[in-house]
């Protein structure tokens, strides 16, 4: 009939992925094949799709028709730049996770090995089948499935209250969100009950009914990735669910939400008003600068990570919103300049913060701790954990020359330019804006030098950390493909912008494109090289000559010798591990001055106390200010239903008599 | 690539390696003459490297490898932001490579990297130093990035040679923005090189310092090479004020005579500039570290004050 | 080469601009002040900034009444109304901390709202208006705006009446920079009616002191029907 595309066989990728979870669970008891077989082909799978990914993001949209689903109502799929790219990032980032993953279960530990490796297989086609998915209702059911696959992977130790709690808190927001994103496509399919996305971009309802559906759409995305105020379900799930799962969700799941809003706000509404791009501006860049503040005074590793995922989810919306306002006043450019941005961020978040959270996960292995206040010292006993993780942390915090500066460099280009936007508080307001980014990336190196310092660096605050040891060969693969991920994307950033170029002109410039070609590749310089330049390449390679040329130089001209002995101690030779500087005590700043950012609970001892107590609890505030009402109102309004309900079978019986009786009479 | 802009590009990084620890003798001896003290000689930082250099290194029994590393990459990364820095010709083999908010980006690494060497012995000055180093590092972020945000809206370019170019060699234009900018810049520069007003250079006083107490474990070699850093810090940062608010002076070619009237020019800015710096640090005092905030935030206030007035005054809407 | 983003104005023109940035900037210093001392000394370099932003304005429309205007600055708002204020506060002593009633960095913020606001509700003015400091308007107006924030924010009275003044200082700046100035007789009119106004107040403080052994205007919340 017809070759194979590009879709096919990223289609029959997806049911490979199928393939393996089912045959996990039919393999379930043989724990060494699920874990050294099925895991490392879910990794080569990953790889394939990345593969694939690359090429279909080259070649123009191809569709296809699934023989499954409803009678009548098929499953619809398409594979276009935009999500041929969240499919590499997908891809990518499953490729390092799942090959860590094949050494993390272990025997004895939460369910089944098989079950595991069904709902992770299970959760990735959803995921990839979301990106693919061209009409609405193939779009909820692979979101359905990701939710249900990722809320069951959460729960997996489900024997702890609290992991439960967290699981029900995360599906609970989930699908509030998912609500949201349903009623944004009954808008767009309007009256004509076409649920396809072909007939949505074809839907013009005039501004409100768009505003309308982007509004929604805005709020069932932004649960599912963590925007204020809908952040409070992630952070515990996070810290719930196993390491792979939790980098997973962090790095990729939050993914699929910034897809979605992407595809409905630049492909399927025709029309974009430059306000919407102000409210995702000003939404996004609260979130980050909140989840930022928050990360910094977590004590709790994974909390941490997962807070600092809210924070790039912010920075991400900021870059959409720039791109909305730049795409409403028809400065295409300058979109395609924020819409970059943006992307990158995307990918260069899958990469570090997966690779964070697997880190996270070894030093779990290794000591059992996730409370930073128990760690320390672990540099000397997991060297690679620890350096991979230095990685991680310097992307990170947004600096040179690995991936994250390369973002958020591109992002304060794009802000730099508002002050040219024709409106006339935008151009005064937008500027002093990006001074929240700078804020956000600051404190972003704060509290990864809190996270670095206080887990891997200074003396052990436990005895047993000596115990500690190192990753398994097969972690160290997944770390390391992370890592360079995290390298190469700093250090090449015109090769990945080039490679961006069809999604930016599919979604807003339609052909104009940035400076970026491979002829320079060394130089990133996205509008012109007068404008603004910065080179990774010669930046890194300048470092690393005046590195060795300082060492080579002082080996020779001064050859002092090198004495160890022990640190100095001010005087005081009584201290131990546990006088260092705790995860409070190098958030302490942070509490102080952003006081108003929380919910603090605070006893301190009195100084006769014999048996001093420190406690210090730092809460949400908006669990408090939004969560809790809601709740309280919902549990109202449920007490008036209950009151209908009486347990009698007659009653019930009537209920639908008269109902009956009233659409009868109603309809005539 | 030619051969003068790589010629004017190592005769800077030399000059910058030679000069720094002069420039930070000059401020000693200029705070000795202003608080009635005899100064010590103006070469004191190089006698001191001299001799750290040539001590032993001891090191603590926990000490990693990246406590080893730290200082060679500190190092590194200011000699690299002081190479990158226009000072002598705007004509540099570095200058494409970083813009002001990479310059931003690699003062940020080298910091980073710094208070990971005070966390990595585990002693409770180390840490207390790197959290305050950490604290005053993103108050001063996005003041110094605002800065640089309104010196770029003026020459509508990011990158440093640029906005050179087109603050000396355009027209005679007074800029008011850039005056908010320069006090603006002049703060973020005392609390980034820690001095007086947020930290005191010259005290071991452990409750109020932040540098020195974030490298209290270091001794020979490795010392040296961070004094020497920060040395280079103030320099870079020297260079930068004066690039941003007095370039008048800095060639565009790299021709021999040009190198060395700007060589000649920049001596005595840095000559003035030192005096002023040794003059405010004189007349302020030090301030508890929880005042350090609002210092801060007033710096970034006036740099946002600067990118508003650019927008009302200058861009002729 | 890269093309300026400045239009063409006239040296005095730029001048005139850089009084007003500065005035600008002693308004945010005056809002970020604690010390009584202090503020009025930046007060008075505010009247510095005014004095010479008239005196440029005189010098570069050849507008003669102008100079006058200036003359009037000079006497009451650098030497007069400063020494003034000193006297009083040297016969109050008053030389404490001034306490705000909102912290600093917050004032600064509502401080750089309220510059955005009325830099944008001055652009169509400064479009109709053709004198050379037409630019500054927005700046007046941000001035005035601080003042008046700066009255909001203190709870004692002294810096209160030197926000006062403040606002007076940017009133007349703004006058300046639309119309060249008011006609001289209002002018006259205004600095005497501020001199009066001093005076009353300076008796007002001594009263106060009298009555309640503090200038802590929250005492006055005290005088009200029960």
């Amino acid at each position: 009939m017809r070759e194979w595309q590009e879709i096919h066989w990223i289609l029959l990728l997806v049911l490979g992925w199928i393939g393996l979870g089912v045959t996990g669970l039919f393999a379930a008891r043989w724990f060494t094949f699920v874990t050294r077989v099925l895991f490392p082909l879910g990794a080569a799978n990953g790889l394939l799709l990345a593969l694939l990914a690359l090429t279909g993001m080259m070649t123009g949209p191809q569709e296809a028709i699934l023989p499954f689903g409803l009678p009548d109502l098929p499953f619809h799929v398409r594979l276009d730049a935009l999500s041929a790219f969240f499919l590499l990032i997908l891809g990518a980032a499953t490729a390092g996770v799942s090959i860590y993953a094949s050494g993390y279960f272990r025997r004895e530990q939460g369910a089944s090995p098989g079950l595991h490796c069904l709902l992770y297989h299970v959760f990735l086609a959803g995921m990839a089948f979301v990106m693919l998915a061209n009409d609405a209702y193939a779009f909820m059911v692979a979101w359905e499935t990701m939710a249900l696959a990722s809320y069951f992977l959460v729960i997996s130790e489900h024997r702890h209250a609290e992991i439960r709690r967290a699981g029900y808190l995360f599906l609970l927001i989930a699908h509030v969100g998912s609500v949201g994103i349903l009623l944004s496509f009954g808008v767009m399919a309007g009256s004509t009950g076409d649920y396809t996305f072909d007939a949505m971009r074809a839907f013009d309802g005039g501004t409100f009914w768009a505003t309308a559906a982007f509004l929604l759409a805005l709020f069932g995305f932004g649960a599912k990735a963590g925007l204020l105020p809908l952040h409070a379900g992630l952070p515990g799930a996070d810290v719930a669910a196993p390491s792979p799962v939790a980098a997973l969700m962090s790095g990729v799941m939050v993914k699929t939400a910034i897809y979605g809003t992407l595809r409905i706000s630049f492909d399927l509404l025709g029309t974009r008003l430059w306000w919407w791009g102000v409210l995702v501006i000003a939404l996004g860049l609260i979130t980050a600068l909140f989840g930022v503040i928050f990360a910094a005074v977590q004590s709790d590793m994974k909390r941490l990570l997962a807070y600092s995922s809210i924070e790039n989810i912010g920075l991400i919306y900021a870059g959409i919103g720039l791109t909305l306002v730049f795409h409403a006043f028809a400065m295409s450019n300058f979109a395609a300049l924020a819409l970059t941005a943006t992307l990158y961020h995307c990918i260069n978040h899958a990469f570090f913060k997966t690779l964070l959270f697997l880190c996270t996960g070894s030093v779990l292995h290794a000591t059992g701790e996730r409370n930073l206040g128990k760690l320390g010292g672990l540099i000397r006993h997991m060297p690679w954990v620890s350096w991979l993780a230095l990685i991680g942390i310097l992307g990170a915090a947004g600096l040179p020359p690995l991936n994250g500066f390369v973002s958020e460099w591109l992002l304060l280009q794009g802000f730099l330019f508002t002050p040219g936007l024709p409106h006339g508080y935008l151009n005064m307001l937008l500027p002093i804006a990006a001074a929240t980014i700078a804020l956000t990336a600051a404190l972003a190196g704060y509290t990864m030098v809190k996270f670095f310092g206080v887990t891997f660096l200074g003396q052990p605050r436990e005895e047993r950390l000596s115990q500690a040891r190192d990753v398994s060969r097969l972690k160290r693969i997944g770390l390391l493909w992370l890592a360079s991920g995290c390298v190469l994307l700093g250090l090449l950033p015109n090769i990945v912008i080039s490679l961006l170029e069809p999604v930016t002109s599919l979604l807003v410039s339609q052909g104009r494109q940035l400076n970026a070609g491979m002829e320079n590749w060394w130089l990133l310089a996205p509008i012109s090289e007068d404008r603004a330049s910065y080179s990774p390449a010669i930046f890194f390679g300048g470092i690393l000559l005046l590195i060795g040329a300082a060492y080579l130089c002082i080996k020779h001209a001064f050859p002092a010798a090198t004495t160890r002995g022990p640190a100095w101690d001010c005087g005081f030779p009584m201290q131990d591990g546990r006088m260092q500087d705790t995860a409070e005590g190098f958030s302490q700043p942070i509490r102080r001055i952003f006081s108003p950012f929380f919910r603090r609970t605070c006893e301190l001892p009195s100084p006769f106390d014999r048996q001093p107590h420190y406690r210090n609890i730092v809460e949400d505030p908006f669990w408090y200010w939004l969560y809790l009402p809601i709740a309280r109102l919902v549990d109202l309004v449920s007490r008036f239903v209950a009151f209908l309900q009486h347990g009698r079978i007659a009653v019930y019986l009537m209920y639908s008599f008269i109902t009956l009786l009233t659409l009868l009479v109603l309809t005539r | 690539m030619n051969l003068h802009a790589l010629f004017a590009q190592l005769l800077e990084l030399l000059l910058a390696l030679l000069l720094a620890p002069v420039l930070v003798g000059w401020i000693n001896q200029c705070r000795a003459w202003l608080q009635n003290r005899s100064a010590p000689p103006l070469l004191q930082p190089w006698y001191t490297l001299n001799k750290l250099f040539r001590k032993e290194v001891r090191l603590a029994d926990n000490a990693s490898s990246l406590f080893r590393a730290a200082p060679y990459i500190v190092f590194s990364c200011m000699a690299l932001a002081a190479a990158v820095v226009p000072t002598l010709s705007t004509e540099l083999i570095f200058s494409p490579a970083a813009d002001a908010i990479a310059l931003v980006g690699l003062f940020s690494l080298a910091r980073v990297f710094i208070a990971l060497a005070g966390m990595d012995v585990g002693t409770a000055f180390g840490t207390m130093g790197s959290r305050r180093e950490m604290l005053i590092g993103f108050l001063a972020e996005p003041a110094l990035l605002m800065v640089f945000f309104t010196a770029s809206l003026i020459s509508r370019s990011t990158s440093l040679a640029t906005i050179v170019q087109t603050l000396a060699h355009s027209e005679f234009v007074i800029y008011p923005s850039l005056a908010f900018a320069g006090i603006a810049f002049v703060m973020v520069l005392l609390a980034e090189n820690a001095r007086v007003p947020v930290d005191n250079p010259s005290t071991h006083l452990e409750l109020t310092m932040i540098h020195e107490a974030m490298i209290l474990e270091y001794s020979g070699r490795h010392l040296a090479l961070f004094e020497w850093a920060s040395s280079l810090k103030l320099f870079a940062y020297s260079c930068l004020g004066i690039a941003l608010f007095f370039p008048f002076g800095i060639p565009e070619s790299s021709g021999f005579l040009a190198l060395f009237t700007a060589g000649g020019t920049m001596l005595l800015k840095l000559i003035g500039g030192g005096f002023g710096l040794a003059l405010i640090e004189t007349l302020s005092a030090k301030m508890r570290v929880f005042r350090a905030p609002e210092y801060l935030g007033t710096a970034f206030l006036f740099a946002v004050l600067a990118m508003l007035v650019h927008l009302l005054l200058e861009t002729g809407a | 080469m890269t093309e300026t983003a400045i239009l063409p104005i006239p040296l005095s023109g730029q001048l005139i601009n850089l009084c007003a940035a500065l005035m600008l900037l002693l308004g945010f210093a005056m809002l970020a002040q604690r010390r009584i001392l202090t503020l009025i000394n930046l007060f008075m370099l505010q009247g510095g900034a005014l004095f010479a932003s008239t005196v440029i304005a005189a010098h570069s429309t050849g507008q003669h009444h102008l100079y006058w205007s200036a003359a009037i600055t000079l006497l009451l708002k650098v030497i007069g109304l400063p020494w003034i204020l000193h006297r009083l506060i040297r016969r109050l002593s008053v030389k404490w901390d001034v306490e705000t009633l909102l912290n600093i960095p917050t004032t600064m913020l509502i401080g750089i709202v309220l510059v955005v606001i009325s830099f944008n509700v001055a652009q169509p003015i400064s479009q109709l208006s053709g004198t050379i400091m037409r630019a500054t308007i927005g700046i007046a107006l941000a001035c005035t705006l601080l003042s008046f924030l700066m009255m909001i924010t203190r709870s004692k009275a002294v810096p209160q009446v030197i926000a006062f003044l403040a606002m007076e200082n940017s009133l007349f700046f703004a006058a300046t920079s639309a119309t060249y100035g008011m006609p001289m007789v209002v002018e006259l009119g205004i600095a005497l009616d501020v001199l009066v106004g001093m005076v009353i107040l300076g008796v007002f403080f001594f009263q106060i002191r009298e009555q309640f052994d503090s200038l802590d205007i929250r005492q006055m919340e005290k005088i009200k029907e029960e």
